[in-house]
């Protein structure tokens, strides 16, 4: 049997999409490790690239492959739901704190859309883009759920979700240092509100309260623009 | 750990229903995990084996959005025309978050 017989055997079952994920995924979480956690290599990014390589190379079409890799996929719907375990574990910071965290989440949850979008607009993108731009900040599993609610493409928004993960991680420090901002707490809200997961993850490089700040900045502003955004779109006639 | 397991789909099915009953433009899991934080808050804790699940699940969260980001091989020729626009949007709009973030967390906690 020839390889490329075998390939085509493969590539019709489940296994492969799924198998072919875990080790991407694998492989670029060690290339991360060996670059000493730098954002920019972050291991979506690589594992992402290294897969629709593969793709393109045997000329596999995405609906094969997500045939397998949709087993993975199927796993965000818990994890969404299990996000609230962590913004429970938060929960006393957010009392302590409920006016400046609650305006700051407020006024950044919605400049972070809002700014994507009307930039994005005259700039003369289109509308599945912009909708699918919209809660770019949000974190992964909740920006694809809200993509979908709205009319935008899913799959471009975990790219675009991706990347200003990857954006807010290597903006941040400099951006607040010129504002002036010194607090932990501060300086981790904002990173969350603006770069979700990832900001949270490079937050938590620095120190401990920037860390949980970020985390729950992140949480926060997950829920409200899951409720928020949806009812604005529909405000606006779509 | 079955358990944990259990009770992240029973929350998830129960969300997806609500918003199916009820017509609400958000996505499922998201009410599903409201309604989690809700009975976190009034039971007053978290259960170990939740806690220890719901860390498991979470430390590997990137892995998950792998799949879906692949799917970026379907829009190449939308990125190809819209790609500028795009790319300015984002770190335009990643930098003011944060000042905007950043200023009115100030300026609330010094009043």
């Amino acid at each position: 049997m020839k390889f490329s017989e075998i390939w085509v055997y493969l590539s019709a079952t489940p296994l492969l999409g799924l198998t072919v994920t875990l080790v991407a995924y694998q492989l670029a979480f060690w290339i991360y490790t060996k670059l000493k956690l730098n954002p920019l290599a972050n291991p979506v990014a690589i594992s992402v690239a290294l897969l629709v390589f593969l793709l393109w190379i045997t000329n596999t079409p995405y609906a094969t492959y997500f045939e397998g890799a949709q087993f993975v996929h199927f796993l965000l719907g818990p994890a969404t739901v299990a996000l609230a375990v962590p913004l429970y574990s938060n929960i006393q910071t957010l009392r302590k704190n409920l006016v400046p965290l609650g305006g700051a989440l407020l006024a950044g949850s919605l400049v972070a859309a809002l700014s994507a979008v009307g930039i994005g607009w005259l700039l003369g993108a289109s509308r599945e883009s912009l909708l699918s731009l919209a809660p770019k900040s949000v974190t992964t599993p909740i920006a694809m759920g809200i993509a979908e609610k709205l009319g935008g493409l899913p799959s471009l928004t975990a790219v675009l979700v991706v990347a200003t993960g990857i954006l807010g991680a290597v903006l941040a420090r400099g951006t607040l240092n010129l504002l002036g901002v010194q607090d932990h707490a501060v300086r981790g809200f904002a990173v969350g509100v603006a770069a979700h997961g990832i900001g949270t993850a490079r937050a938590f490089q620095v120190s401990e309260t920037m860390g949980a700040f970020a985390g729950l900045a992140m949480g926060l502003n997950g829920l409200l623009t899951a409720f928020l955004f949806p009812l604005l779109v529909r405000l606006w006639g779509g | 750990m079955l358990g944990a397991i259990t009770v992240l789909l029973v929350y998830q099915l129960v969300g997806e229903v609500f918003v199916q009953l009820t017509g609400l433009p958000v996505p499922g899991p998201v009410v599903g995990m409201l309604l989690l934080f809700i009975t976190l808050i009034a039971r007053k804790g978290v259960p170990e084996t939740l806690r220890g699940t719901a860390q498991q699940l979470l430390s590997h969260l990137s892995l998950l959005f792998v799949p879906a980001g692949v799917g970026v091989m379907l829009h190449f020729g939308r990125l190809g025309q819209e790609w500028l626009a795009l790319a300015v949007a984002l770190v335009a709009s990643t930098v003011l978050t944060i000042v905007v973030t950043a200023l009115v967390m100030r300026l609330l906690q010094r009043r």
